[in-house]
């Protein structure tokens, strides 16, 4: 049917709409707010970005990497534990670790309080949080569990044994970590880097909460301070310059990866460490998990707790609650729907236009929020225009406005943007089912819907399970497109977390974000019931 | 007393609780091949660690080139110990092509001398023509003689090779392995080898232990091993053959169902003396001829020969090879004579 085989097409067409959209506004005429943000912020705010993206990289190539190679390589107290417990911080939105870092440690935070009242000194020396250097830690802290996921994976699969063969050959244990274990994990390392570049790239609550000025926010402002929505599209558009670049770079590492992948050998015997490097390493690791994990979700609870003392709307709660998840919901049965249709139609009618739109349409994760709620948000806003006059001249119907006020935009924006997220276990479930599988099913006389009943969907059910979650709880806790395409009053978990903390409103954002870091760990724990079958 | 290139004496080795070698002990004359043959799980591996220093060893020494590399308190790191290694999986480098990779332990030579040594080396392993490749373009084999080539070209003193030839197929496995032997004698190097594949070791080595339990059963050559094995796993383990109830008749002769054999009786065992006899395929032929009966059970045909499974009048059975003309259908009667000309004999446990 023609219908199946135009669904990777029209995604594909669905992720580049908002692209060429904003693209157009970077030739379309300056206007005055243009003008305006020319002379005044944008150098600003290419030294910003340039910054952070450089200072998060390093920060993370270096934690990443050296945590993956300790957990993959030596043995020590505590070794087992830390190697997944390292995976926490995925569970933590970067703007929550943010928040919570801001009112830990700001000047009027417990720990300023504390140091002040002991040492009697008005810590003058203390570092300003608030500065570059506290985004880049932030940041490093939340986004370096990719670098080490990955790097860790080379590690295990190469490292022990490639520094055998480098031992065998003459070299000593340092001299083959950098000359053999490092250049051969650099594509895994650079894929580690290249996500995390996207992220920083794409974020948006983190550096808000900081107000540290970056793209994102400056769209944001643009639109709903400036009100210009074509300034706002011409930043968007320099923003989705730099993101095109990451994302050649990004496939190219992909690419290489594919090369390098080796078996995974069975696991040699781990280095013992004793004595006092046994205690220095696991303290390293330790004192890194409590931070990017253990110590945000314990102020957390805190904040939590003492909320619920000053009589907290529950209701209110609930209501942000029951929005997250219908909304999330929505999102993820929609995006599974259109995914599965996408790999049928790329399994009916393989060839290379439909994998070259499927690849399209899978790098919609690479769009900043920002960036896609313009994109999105422009098109819809004039076709709905278009709508209400067309059944206004013809049928002489009032309708109003069509597609505003509801979640459509929203919902597509999402669908560009977590159409990878599914796509990845989906796409893997399906591979199972080989074309002599089907083949088997006939033999025993299934056919058409029956072999999909009987067959096919048992096999997919766990990949369709997995990606229905991580595209749920992507949403939940997904900040920018929410916030500036939800209808009026629609107001989720992540939009009551924007708000009460760029108000300082600690206390009132932790209960919301406690609930956004337990759907966070579900996927971790998914992922980490996968690795150990 | 010449001790050899490479000598082990009494080594132990363990992961926590669990002890992998026992106590090995093996010597190996420089130029010579040697081969730890075993079934999995029998420590022939960690064995080789211990040799590369890719492992401690709990007791004993390893002594290489007249100096103790490894003993329970001291230890030369693998980097020094002027060895090359194989590994199973070849483990070769992906990110540099096959002359970068054969050149990669090559870093104390000059430019031009590494060039020149690469050159030859490529030349030794042929593939000349490849040297610009990278792993994943060439064939199991080529990877193969690459990680040799690699293995070889710092020229090491003892060159250890780790199953490698188990992830090739069966038809290029004794093809390869006679050029790598080959390969390695021309260079004049002393090499050991870990396999569980006795065609394997029979076709590298010049001598063989056999492992098991983390114990060496016997070091000898591969003529011995089939011929005059020193316990019953050895014999189990190398080759077919069955073993028959015989009774001892005096210090060279054995008395068994299919007749008398001469040899040399094992020790320990007076006339009377109740034992088991190995009988290997060969030693039982096929005699149109002979008075000898015997059922045929089972046939297996193997090209130039069958291999016949029979069944003696008393209910024993035995292996035999008949050239392949000589077909026989199952459960008929085909005429046998003993041409045996050794004992392998071992006590028969009591209870």
């Amino acid at each position: 049917m023609a219908i199946w085989r135009s669904v990777p097409f029209i995604a594909a067409a669905l992720v580049l709409a908002p692209v060429g959209v904003i693209m157009s506004a970077f030739f379309a005429p300056a206007s005055d707010v243009w003008q305006h943000l020319l002379e005044t912020t944008l150098l600003q705010l290419l030294i910003n970005t340039f910054w952070l993206a450089l200072g998060v990289v390093s920060g993370t190539a270096l934690l990443g990497i050296s945590l993956a190679w300790l957990t993959a390589v030596y043995d020590f107290t505590g070794r087992r534990f830390f190697s997944w417990a390292l995976l926490l911080p995925m569970a933590m939105p970067a703007y929550v670790t943010a928040f919570v870092a801001l009112g830990l440690f700001d000047f009027t935070g417990p720990v300023q309080t504390l140091l002040r009242a002991w040492l009697d000194s008005d810590l003058s020396w203390f570092p300003d949080i608030r500065g570059r250097a506290g985004v880049i830690v932030v940041m490093t802290l939340a986004f370096y569990p990719y670098v080490y996921l990955l790097a860790r994976n080379a590690f295990l699969s190469q490292g022990k044994r490639s520094l055998e063969v480098a031992q065998s050959l003459g070299f000593n244990r340092k001299q083959g970590f950098f000359k053999v274990v490092l250049p051969m994990a650099r594509p895994w390392i650079a894929g580690g880097v290249m996500l995390v570049l996207m992220e920083t790239l794409a974020d948006f609550g983190t550096v808000a909460v900081f107000n540290y000025n970056t793209f994102t926010t400056a769209i944001y402002k643009a639109w709903f301070s400036m009100f210009s929505l074509p300034a706002a599209s011409q930043l968007a558009s320099l923003l989705i310059l730099i993101i095109f670049v990451v994302i050649v770079l990004e496939q190219q590492f992909r690419l290489r990866m594919r090369y390098a992948e080796s078996k995974r050998t069975e696991c040699a015997q781990r280095i013992r460490l004793t004595g006092w490097s046994n205690w220095l390493v696991a303290g390293f690791v330790l004192s890194v998990l409590f931070l990017a994990f253990l110590l945000p979700v314990l102020q957390l609870c805190q904040w939590a707790m003492r909320s619920f003392t000053q009589d907290y709307d529950v209701a209110r709660y609930l209501e942000f609650l029951w929005h997250s998840l219908s909304l999330s919901g929505l999102a993820a049965l929609l995006i599974c729907l259109v995914v599965i249709a996408m790999v049928y139609a790329a399994r009916r009618y393989p060839g290379a236009a439909t994998r070259y739109a499927i690849r399209i349409a899978t790098i919609g994760y690479a769009l900043p929020g920002t960036v896609l709620a313009i994109g999105v948000y422009v098109p819809l806003v004039w076709l709905d225009g278009r709508l209400s006059e067309w059944m206004m001249n013809w049928l002489q119907i009032e309708t109003g406005q069509l597609i505003q006020g509801t979640l459509m935009i929203m919902l597509i924006a999402y669908l560009i943007r977590f159409m990878a997220v599914s796509h990845y276990p989906i796409d893997g479930a399906m591979q199972r089912i080989t074309p002599n599988i089907d083949e088997a099913a006939m033999s025993f006389g299934l056919h058409g819907w029956a072999m999909i009943r009987k067959v096919h969907i048992p096999i997919l059910k766990p990949g369709i399970f997995t990606a229905a979650t991580l595209v749920f709880v992507d949403v939940m806790k997904e900040m920018p497109i929410t916030l500036m395409t939800r209808p009026f009053g629609w107001d989720t978990l992540a939009v009551r977390i924007y708000e009460m903390t760029s108000e300082g409103q600690w206390e009132q954002a932790a209960l919301p974000a406690v609930t956004l870091v337990l759907a966070g760990l579900i996927p971790i724990f998914l992922f980490m019931r996968q690795t150990e079958k | 007393m010449s001790t050899g290139l490479l000598q082990l004496n009494h080594v132990v080795q363990a992961y926590g609780e669990q002890v992998v070698i026992r106590n090995l002990s093996l010597q190996l004359q420089k130029g010579r091949i040697g081969c730890l043959l075993g079934p999995s799980g029998c420590g022939k591996t960690t064995a080789l660690r211990c040799i590369a220093g890719f492992e401690r060893v709990a007791a004993g020494e390893i002594v290489l080139n007249g100096a103790c590399v490894s003993s329970a308190d001291s230890f030369v790191p693998p980097e020094q110990r002027r060895i090359g290694m194989v590994f199973q999986d070849y483990a070769l480098f992906p990110h540099l092509d096959v002359a970068a990779n054969i050149g990669f332990g090559l870093h104390r030579l000059t430019r031009v001398e590494r060039e020149r040594r690469i050159e030859e080396l490529l030349h030794v392993v042929h593939l000349a023509g490849v040297a610009k490749k990278y792993p994943h373009e060439l064939s199991g084999g080529q990877q193969q003689r690459v990680a040799l080539a690699r293995a070889l070209a710092p020229g090491p003193d003892l060159l250890l090779l780790d199953e490698p030839f188990s992830n090739l197929d069966v038809s290029l496995r004794e093809r390869l392995s006679t050029e790598v032997r080959e390969i390695i004698k021309q260079q004049g190097t002393t090499a050991i080898l870990v396999t569980h594949d006795q065609a394997e070791a029979f076709a590298i080595a010049d001598e063989i232990g056999v492992m098991n339990h983390g114990e060496i059963q016997q070091w000898d050559t591969a003529f011995n091993l089939y011929h005059r094995p020193a316990n019953r796993f050895v014999a189990n383990f190398i080759g077919q053959g069955v073993f028959l109830p015989g009774k001892v008749i005096n210090a060279q002769q054995v008395e068994i169902e299919l007749g008398v054999l001469n040899g040399v009786v094992p020790q320990h065992c007076e006339a009377g003396c109740s034992v088991d006899v190995l009988l290997r395929p060969d030693d039982i032929v096929h005699d149109d001829s002979s008075a000898m009966q015997a059922t045929v059970v089972h046939k297996a045909f193997r090209g130039a020969e069958i291999l016949y499974t029979l069944c003696l009048a008393g209910g024993a059975r035995v292996l035999a090879l008949a050239p392949s003309h000589h077909d026989h259908a199952i459960g008929g009667k085909i005429g046998i004579r003993l041409e045996a000309d050794h004992i392998v004999a071992f006590q028969q446990v009591e209870g």
